[in-house]
């Protein structure tokens, strides 16, 4: 069975498509990585999957369950948004807890889990910290931190490492891929950069050929 | 899928669309058909007072309008091109003095002008040009700051004086910004009620003076609406005539950067700059020490008796005013906190549906707009002809003034918070969905938080305006709960130069809190806006 699985999914804005009958299909502890140009549509197929974007037809498939019209925060997929969306109120830690908390788990251990999840990423110790005083490359790391905290059946990563400067990037790209394999994840990474997609993920896909 | 259940939306917007519809529409309902008895309209178009009215409301705030722009363009331009020392404060003079209440700006003109020109029309030309130097400075000077500098240069370079430069490069430029000002300098005036009923004479009339002379003084309830319509119709001519010329006029000016403003360079141009900053500053700082200067004089020299017996009754004894100063404060005070506790709820809970609303949150976001296009004079009356019936009869109750007030004050309300959680990213609220948050904890936890501070900003507004508000509070208020703009009013009516010193020191008082709030306000506004980034792959 697969973990996730795209079926003819078509996105057309002001009747602009987008996503043309798309198909794809990944099994448990896949990393993929799918590639593109800019504006190919990347993004939105991401933004299907996790249920922000209604697709006009077509299904999304999460574990042989179909999704496609589930509303996101009952789908377990875990998102890391190209400009992190840390929640700007709220600490480090209570950022990472912030799912733990959704599902419900009591206190003391979501504490712990998060403390873990930083230790994971390499920020141990910065949980107190406000979120906006992080650097960029400290930033992305929470947002990975807060993602695989609630053990998402698949996590799906928009331009995960665009913007970081090039040595924050290749260091960034090695960790990333120990991290999630570490994890045991199921994660889509979308990304316009080749040989990033490489670093990280088992293979390459192209949008255009989907 | 991740909207907002409209279960939610719709017990948000409920108490705002019940306040709305109850306290605004019903009342206004109740005007219109007041007014729509052949009688009345017949008894008003062809009274011939009528006319004289709306000549005189016409004209006087045409004069008040060329005056205010004519000796605004100096100072806009002074402030929009120059770095000088003391700008910072004749900006915030200028706005201070903008956000006086009527009634305040009132005293001070009667205070600074000598007897022989009180009451005149010259009196309440220069109230209402005092007050709306700011409108012009601010506006103005914004669109000035825009002009890009070398285009100016570019206009010397061809051989254009500075003057030419100015009528024929910078004031066509400038124009949808004069028309701007001049609408809303246009409409204050119009509108204008407080001042008039302080600083002119028994007879003179606005349309808004004669409407709350006919529905209070003379019982005439139909004549009152129907000159409360016709003065809608003649502001609803003016606002569509403007958009229509601002739109013509506005060109796009390339460039939309700030340019740079420079310290004034040479004799002749050090001394214009001084002459119009320091003119500026006299013009709108002697109203104010006027008004304090006289709450310390009496006939007889200098005392602090008007304000040591703001709490005396009895001019002598025996001999009372009916006026109680002290009382007056107390009462402004506790409209004031109700008032602003009615317009914080009503403002947070109509924020929140019409963000959360989207195409159908327009409605309401029009509807709570509207009290401010009417005028607080229309809300007052309306509430005093629609709550006099029981079950509904509301006059007695000690909830009605505060109500009114927040009705005035709910769009400044919202318009203060729903900039800011409009511009909340909505994928942090996506965000906090993949983190397993459902539609309504999602929105609690992203949008929610950012309520407070502008919230803050928009309850100082409130609070503000309940202090000052005139309009609405001269037809609901009873004997005994005169709020401060009322006694002040009351007090600079009366012959006596003790009566007149206290409605000076309570004046002085109200523009002190007033001006205290509005920079308090000012300071949290500054820091409300989230700090996200938008960008999209």
């Amino acid at each position: 069975m697969s973990a996730l699985e795209v079926i003819d999914v078509g996105v057309a804005f002001d009747g602009v498509t987008v996503l043309d009958d798309v198909s794809l299909a990944m099994v448990s502890g896949d990393i993929t990585a799918l590639l593109g140009p800019s504006g190919s549509g990347k993004s939105t197929l991401l933004r299907v999957i996790a249920g922000i974007i209604r697709p006009d037809r077509g299904s999304i498939l999460i574990d042989g369950i179909d999704v496609t019209t589930s509303p996101t925060h009952r789908r377990r997929v875990g998102m890391v948004f190209q400009d992190n969306q840390l929640f700007p109120h709220r600490s480090v830690i209570e950022n990472v807890a912030f799912g733990l908390k959704m599902a419900g788990v009591d206190r003391t251990s979501r504490q712990a889990r998060s403390a873990d999840w930083l230790d994971h990423v390499g920020l141990h110790g910065f949980g107190p910290r406000t979120v906006t005083e992080l650097s960029g490359g400290e930033a992305k790391r929470v947002a990975l931190a807060r993602t695989l905290a609630t053990e998402p059946a698949v996590v799906l990563l928009d331009e995960p490492l665009t913007g970081l400067d090039r040595e924050l990037h290749d260091h960034l790209a090695g960790e990333l891929s120990t991290i999630l394999r570490a994890a045991g994840t199921t994660a889509l990474l979308v990304t316009h950069d080749p040989e990033e997609a490489a670093t990280v993920a088992d293979r390459s896909i192209h949008l255009a050929d989907l | 899928m991740n909207r907002l259940p409209r279960s939610v939306v719709a017990a948000l917007a409920a108490v705002p669309a019940a306040a709305l519809a109850v306290f605004f529409v019903w009342p206004f309902a109740t005007i219109v058909s007041e007014a729509l008895s052949g009688a009345a309209i017949r008894d008003t178009v062809t009274r011939r007072s009528t006319w004289e009215i709306v000549w005189f409301t016409s004209w006087q705030a045409l004069l008040s309008t060329i005056v205010t722009i004519v000796i605004g363009l100096a100072p806009a331009a002074v402030v929009a091109r120059f770095d000088f020392p003391g700008r910072g404060v004749l900006v915030g003079l200028l706005t201070a003095v903008f956000v006086l209440p009527t009634v305040v700006m009132g005293a001070a003109i009667l205070a600074l002008l000598p007897d022989a020109l009180d009451r005149t029309v010259l009196a309440i030309v220069a109230a209402h040009v005092v007050f709306n130097l700011a409108v012009v400075v601010r506006l103005v000077g914004a669109m000035w700051e825009l002009l890009p500098t070398d285009m100016e240069a570019a206009a010397a370079t061809l051989g254009a004086s500075r003057w030419r430069v100015f009528t024929d490069v910078s004031l066509p430029l400038i124009r949808p910004a004069l028309t701007a000002a001049a609408t809303v300098v246009f409409l204050f005036s119009f509108t204008s009620f407080g001042v008039i009923r302080v600083v002119g004479a028994t007879g003179t009339r606005t349309i808004e003076v004669e409407v709350w002379r006919r529905a209070t003084q003379l019982g005439d309830l139909g004549g009152a609406a129907v000159l409360t319509l016709l003065q809608l119709a003649l502001l609803g001519v003016v606002v569509a005539w403007s958009t229509t010329l601002q739109r013509r006029h506005s060109r796009a000016l390339g460039l939309r950067l700030r340019s740079p403003r420079r310290v004034p360079s040479g004799r002749s141009e050090q001394r214009v700059v001084t002459a119009i900053v320091v003119g500026t500053f006299a013009v709108v700082a002697a109203p104010l020490a006027a008004l304090v200067i006289r709450s310390f004089s009496t006939p007889t020299g200098w005392s602090t008796a008007a304000w040591t017996d703001l709490g005396r009754t009895e001019i002598r004894p025996g001999l009372r005013v009916g006026v109680d100063p002290w009382n007056a404060v107390v009462n402004s005070l506790t409209t004031a906190v109700w008032a602003t506790t009615f317009a914080v709820t009503i403002g947070a809970l109509a924020s929140l549906a019409i963000a959360a609303a989207g195409q159908a949150g327009r409605f309401l976001d029009a509807g709570l707009m509207l009290p401010l296009g009417t005028s607080a004079v229309t809300i007052g009356f309306g509430m005093l002809i629609t709550f006099d019936v029981a079950p509904f009869d509301w006059r007695a109750s000690w909830w009605l003034v505060p109500v009114g007030h927040a009705l005035v004050a709910v769009p400044f309300v919202v318009r203060a918070t729903l900039g800011v959680l409009r511009s909340v990213d909505p994928d942090l609220t996506a965000a906090a969905a993949t983190l397993g948050a459902s539609p309504t904890r999602a929105w609690y936890e992203t949008v929610v938080p950012y309520l407070w501070r502008p919230l803050a900003a928009g309850a100082g507004l409130a609070t503000a305006i309940s202090l000052g508000e005139f309009g609405a509070t001269s037809f609901l208020s009873r004997s005994g709960g005169e709020t401060m703009p009322i006694a002040i009013e009351r007090l600079l009516g009366r012959t006596g130069s003790i009566l007149q010193a206290q409605g000076y020191a309570l004046a002085t008082m109200l523009a002190a809190v007033t001006v205290l709030v509005v920079v308090l306000t000012d300071r949290v506004q500054s820091f409300t806006r989230p700090t996200t980034s938008r960008r999209r792959g």
